[in-house]
């Protein structure tokens, strides 16, 4: 059993877009963030200027509790770049707040994952300016 | 044909597809270029049509400026770039409109794969809430896949039995990069190297390069010409965004509530059947888009050949093999016949459908073929294209 890591250096650095600055301080600051609509309440992600679901240009940035289930996910074998030492295991996360996020599994061992799975928030720095979120078991439901 | 429409005419009444083309394809081509593939996929669709080059008034495609210019043309119609069946679209429209009457529809690739330790650079998606995690096409596919998985129980075994079925299609086809390479079975597909489970290397599209093209004119001038004319019977696309760039959840949902990206392509597949007045029952064979084994499972899914969750026993009930009721992806593929870039690939999904029609498989013909559904795409890309052809007149 190896329990999978982040994957850190040497990766893409993503460059920071007009629309998700906030999104980025929070990571930085250790908080999970996504826009909230005023109108109908919906969770918005990845950020934007419309809410996707009632087309109400009024969104409101809010913190996340940073929990939620594994949704869909996939252990790579054959690495996109040799950066990202195998397995590592991309996935998309159903966040509590009703939102999905595409991150990567750590702190487990790649066959303990499974639809479902609570897991939870965990921050990694990877230059001054990005601070990724990957996603870890969550010790409340072990 | 089209009793249900009841519309008046047809929207490609007046269109034929007359002349298909594919230069050699192979792992590499060394001393090729673009614009050589190009050129020649041009004068071998214009022969096989029996059209003369001089006769073009529009290229659509890749690399139409410099075709234009070196081949000696113009005025033509000023060049789209589309790419796939939406290119094989715009041609169609320049002559639904009466702006041309000879369109060529181009595509090729080659030196694109430059470096063996990674893989393609467009397949690795830059969007900033992505670009840190790793992915590419394989792990983008199989985020949709796992899903379905998860949903219906889809099993390793169904992927691979679709995976060896094309592959086996290829492994009998000439022309095929991949050629002689089988025959394989689901256990040898399930054997191989796991990739981005649960995609093993042989779930996945190969590489390649080569390049093709396709002559569509004015339905009442192809029937004086070489070939015999196959018809558009209705093509539809559809789209959930930025393909590689967005992450690909499978409940991704938008205006349309109903459909979600995991079923992307069934608003133009109901589209297609609303042109056509034909469904799923009247195809005989499915020239289906297959850059991973598990989007053929999903294809009939979406397109309404069966229920949601039903695509997997499908192809273990053997629907999709030689002699059975829709066989696929009759040349092999991307997973075998070829994968040269971001076009040529697609276009021939086409070709292999017009080759279908005509009858003039070398192998795989599916006897008495008279209509095909096509397709480009795929949920991990969060798109679908869809040209379905016949042999009658729309
Ligand atoms: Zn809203």
């Amino acid at each position: 059993m190896s329990r999978l890591e982040p994957r850190l250096l040497g990766i893409p650095v993503p460059r920071i877009g007009p629309e998700s600055v906030p999104y980025w301080e929070g990571t930085r600051l250790g908080e999970l963030r996504f826009q909230r609509c005023d109108a109908c309440g919906a969770a918005n992600f990845g950020p934007g200027l419309v809410c996707r679901k009632c087309r109400s240009r009024d969104l409101t940035w809010t913190r996340s509790a940073g929990r939620g289930e594994v949704f869909s996910w996939t252990v790579i074998w054959r690495p996109q770049t040799p950066a990202f030492e195998v397995p590592y295991a991309p996935a998309i996360v159903r966040l509590d707040e009703g939102y999905d996020l595409l991150t990567a599994l750590v702190g487990l061992d790649h066959a303990e994952i499974s639809d479902g799975l609570r897991v939870c928030v965990e921050f990694h720095e990877i230059s001054p300016e990005i601070t990724l979120p990957f996603f870890a078991p969550d010790p409340e439901h072990r | 044909m089209g009793a249900d429409r009841n519309r008046g005419p047809h929207p490609y009444h007046e269109v034929a597809i007359a002349g298909i083309y594919n230069t050699r394809q192979a792992r590499r081509l060394p001393g090729e270029t673009m614009h050589s593939l190009l050129v020649e996929a041009v004068f071998g669709a214009c022969a096989d049509a029996g059209v003369d080059v001089g006769s073009i008034d529009a290229l659509v495609g890749q690399g139409p400026a410099e075709l234009t210019y070196d081949l000696g043309l113009g005025p033509v119609t000023r060049a789209f770039s589309n790419l796939g069946i939406p290119a094989i679209r715009d041609a169609a429209h320049l002559i639904t409109t009466g702006e041309a009457t000879t369109v060529v529809v181009t595509a090729a690739g080659v030196g694109m794969l430059l470096d063996d330790g990674a893989t393609a650079p467009w397949t690795r998606p830059t969007n900033e809430l992505v670009v840190a995690y790793g992915l590419f096409t394989a792990a983008e596919f199989a985020l949709m896949a796992r899903r379905h998985m998860i949903t219906h129980g889809t099993t390793p075994e169904q992927l691979a039995t679709v995976a060896a079925t094309i592959r086996n299609n290829g492994h009998v086809h000439p022309g095929a990069v991949y050629s002689g390479r089988g025959p394989f079975t689901a256990s040898d597909i399930l054997a191989s190297p796991m990739i981005a489970d649960p995609f093993h290397l042989l779930d996945c599209s190969t590489t390649s390069e080569g390049g093709c093209a396709m002559v569509l004119t004015r339905a009442d001038r192809a029937a004086d010409l070489a070939q015999r004319p196959v018809h558009i019977l209705g093509s539809a696309s559809d789209s959930f965004g930025a393909a590689y760039s967005q992450a690909p959840s499978w409940d991704l949902r938008g205006s349309g509530d109903d459909v979600p990206a995991g079923y992307v392509g069934r608003r133009a597949a109901q589209t297609v059947w609303r042109q056509s007045g034909l469904g799923p029952d009247d195809v005989d064979v499915c020239e289906f888009y297959d850059p991973f084994s598990f989007e053929i499972i999903r294809q009939l899914e979406a397109f309404g050949f069966c229920g949601e969750g039903e695509g997997g026993q499908l192809v273990m009930d053997g629907a999709i093999g030689p002699g059975g009721r829709w066989p696929i992806t009759t040349d092999g593929g991307t997973m075998s016949f070829s994968h040269a870039g971001i076009s040529t690939q697609q276009i021939q999904r086409v070709i292999r459908g017009v080759e279908q029609l005509r009858g003039a498989c070398s192998t795989m013909q599916v006897a008495g073929a008279e209509v095909a559904l096509c397709s480009n795409g795929g949920s991990g890309a969060l798109f679908n294209d869809l040209m379905l052809l016949g042999v009658e007149r729309p």
